[in-house]
């Protein structure tokens, strides 16, 4: 008798020679937090600094949401199909997609973290005679920390249940366990990738809600 | 000494907070500015830090044009004590005095030593240094915009309706406290309220505003009584209502002072003048 594709999938994450070697799920899991890490990093290093300056001036906030909406609406898969065509296999492809899936959530929660400050409390820290920079620094940013960490978190979950589609053009993670399985028909192999996939999204979510939780200044919470 | 040299303020929708405002407030002087919603009374005050910038005119701290100078270290040279305290919710109490001396550099032990001696000037328990600002009672959240406000040693302090979120019993402490503060400090005080009582009892001179920033009457409290200058200004005195006619009555070989309306205000010291 055949068991379910479900409980054959079990039982390929039980076997234990695919916990170790070069192809093994450790591994695999790495190289996928790899991508997950570089894609939010480039993305923050680009959306954070313009979220920043958007909410503490004001300034272009219709144009960057209208944008960052434009870009929600993007098939990722699509992405990474046409810029592999324009770049070739390799991880350049699959990277900028995973940064411009990353940019909208990272400056939303960059933008509404600044705007989110009292008013009153920023003209305060204006008129005690902090310049521009440290208001944002040592007024807006602090207060605002949960929602910019929210915008990195909905970022990370977003391109980490995405960044399996690396494999797609030819790279590591734990797309492979996937495309691999339904390029030979193994789907407990690809129901066992997905697995794996789900699985390290919850983990990075709940550990980033964590950090947004004690990132809320102490000041705050006693209230 | 601040002079306001024919100032007017009109912001780009076409609103006109300030017509055209002159005045000469004098080093060490607690100046009142009172009026409605819609004087200008805060757009005046704000312009002395440059919050505000006027339209036209000039405003002159000892002389120099406060334009020309960094609005970063004119602000740190000025102790500002708004509504609702402004105080920053995410830090205690002790770093929210020292707020401006840090800014300028002062070293933060040195800081925080003056700011427990600062706490205890405005009479605040220094138990409460390492408390939020969440923490506090309003009356104790507004000593404390009061300390931080004076925690750089400023000459000039600017005060937006400062006790105007607190409870009438905790206002008229505050209100106390301050005096005994000018008294020993005598800094020169820019007081906003809306207020008339408060601003008798704080300024040394009181200017009451029309809407549009148009002095009403500018004089010490015993001259606006004295002399309102015409109806507008007997009507926000209270003048017209007989609220401040007051008359003496013979109980038991005292003098009673009672108001228009019988209630009797207090007693009478010294010889019943003829």
């Amino acid at each position: 008798m055949n068991d379910s594709p479900f409980v054959e999938s079990l039982r390929w994450l039980a076997e234990p020679s695919r916990w170790s070697g070069p192809a093994g799920i450790p591994l695999r899991t790495l190289e996928h937090l790899g991508y997950t890490a570089l894609g939010i990093l480039l993305a923050a290093l680009l959306a954070i600094p313009l979220g920043l300056a958007v909410g503490h001036t004001g300034r272009f906030k219709g144009l960057v949401v209208a944008t960052a909406g434009a870009a929600r609406a993007l098939p990722t898969l699509g992405l990474v199909t046409l810029f592999a065509l324009l770049m070739g296999i390799g991880l350049t492809a699959p990277l900028l997609s995973f940064v411009i899936l990353a940019i909208p959530s990272l400056l939303a929660g960059a933008y509404s973290a600044v705007e989110s400050a009292d008013r009153a409390t920023v003209d305060a820290a204006r008129a005690q005679g902090m310049t521009e920079l440290q208001v944002l620094t040592r007024v807006e940013l602090p207060l605002g920390m949960p929602l910019l960490i929210g915008g990195v978190r909905g970022a990370t979950v977003q391109v980490v249940a995405t960044a399996m589609l690396a494999a797609y053009v030819g790279n590591g993670g734990l797309g492979r366990y996937i495309f691999q399985g339904l390029g030979s028909q193994n789907y407990p192999q690809m129901i066992a990738g997905s697995l794996l996939v789900i699985a390290l999204a919850l983990v990075l979510d709940l550990a980033l809600l964590l950090i947004q939780r004690l990132s809320t200044p102490r000041g705050l919470r006693a209230a | 000494m601040i002079a306001f040299e024919n100032v007017r303020k009109e912001y780009p929708g076409g609103t006109l907070a300030v017509q055209d405002f002159s005045l000469e407030i004098a080093s060490h002087e607690s100046l009142v500015l009172v009026g409605s919603s819609g004087s200008g009374k805060t757009t005046l005050m704000r312009m002395v830090n440059r919050m505000v910038e006027p339209t036209a005119g000039r405003v002159l701290i000892d002389g120099d044009d406060v334009a020309a100078l960094d609005p970063v270290q004119l602000r740190r040279s000025i102790g500002y004590v708004m509504q609702a305290s402004g105080l920053l919710p995410h830090r205690t109490v002790l770093d929210n005095i020292t707020t401006v001396p840090v800014l300028r550099g002062t070293a933060k032990r040195e800081a925080r030593e003056r700011a427990h001696d600062l706490m205890e000037t405005v009479g605040l328990d220094p138990a409460l240094a390492s408390r939020y600002p969440s923490q506090l009672s309003g009356g104790q959240q507004q000593r404390v915009g009061v300390a931080r406000g004076l925690a750089a040693d400023p000459n000039i302090l600017l005060m937006d309706e400062p006790f105007g979120a607190v409870d009438p019993i905790v206002r008229s402490e505050l209100q106390r406290e301050l005096q005994r503060l000018q008294h020993e400090l005598r800094k020169t005080i820019v007081f906003v309220t809306h207020d008339i009582d408060e601003a008798f009892l704080l300024g040394d001179r009181v200017v009451i505003l029309r809407p549009g920033g148009i002095i009403a009457q500018v004089g010490t409290p015993q001259e606006i009584l004295a002399a309102p200058a015409d109806d507008f200004v007997a009507s926000f005195v209270g003048a017209d209502r007989g609220a401040r006619t007051l008359h003496v009555e013979r109980v038991d070989g005292r003098d009673v002072v009672v108001d228009a309306d019988g209630r009797a205000a207090g007693v009478l010291a010294g010889e019943r003048p003829s």
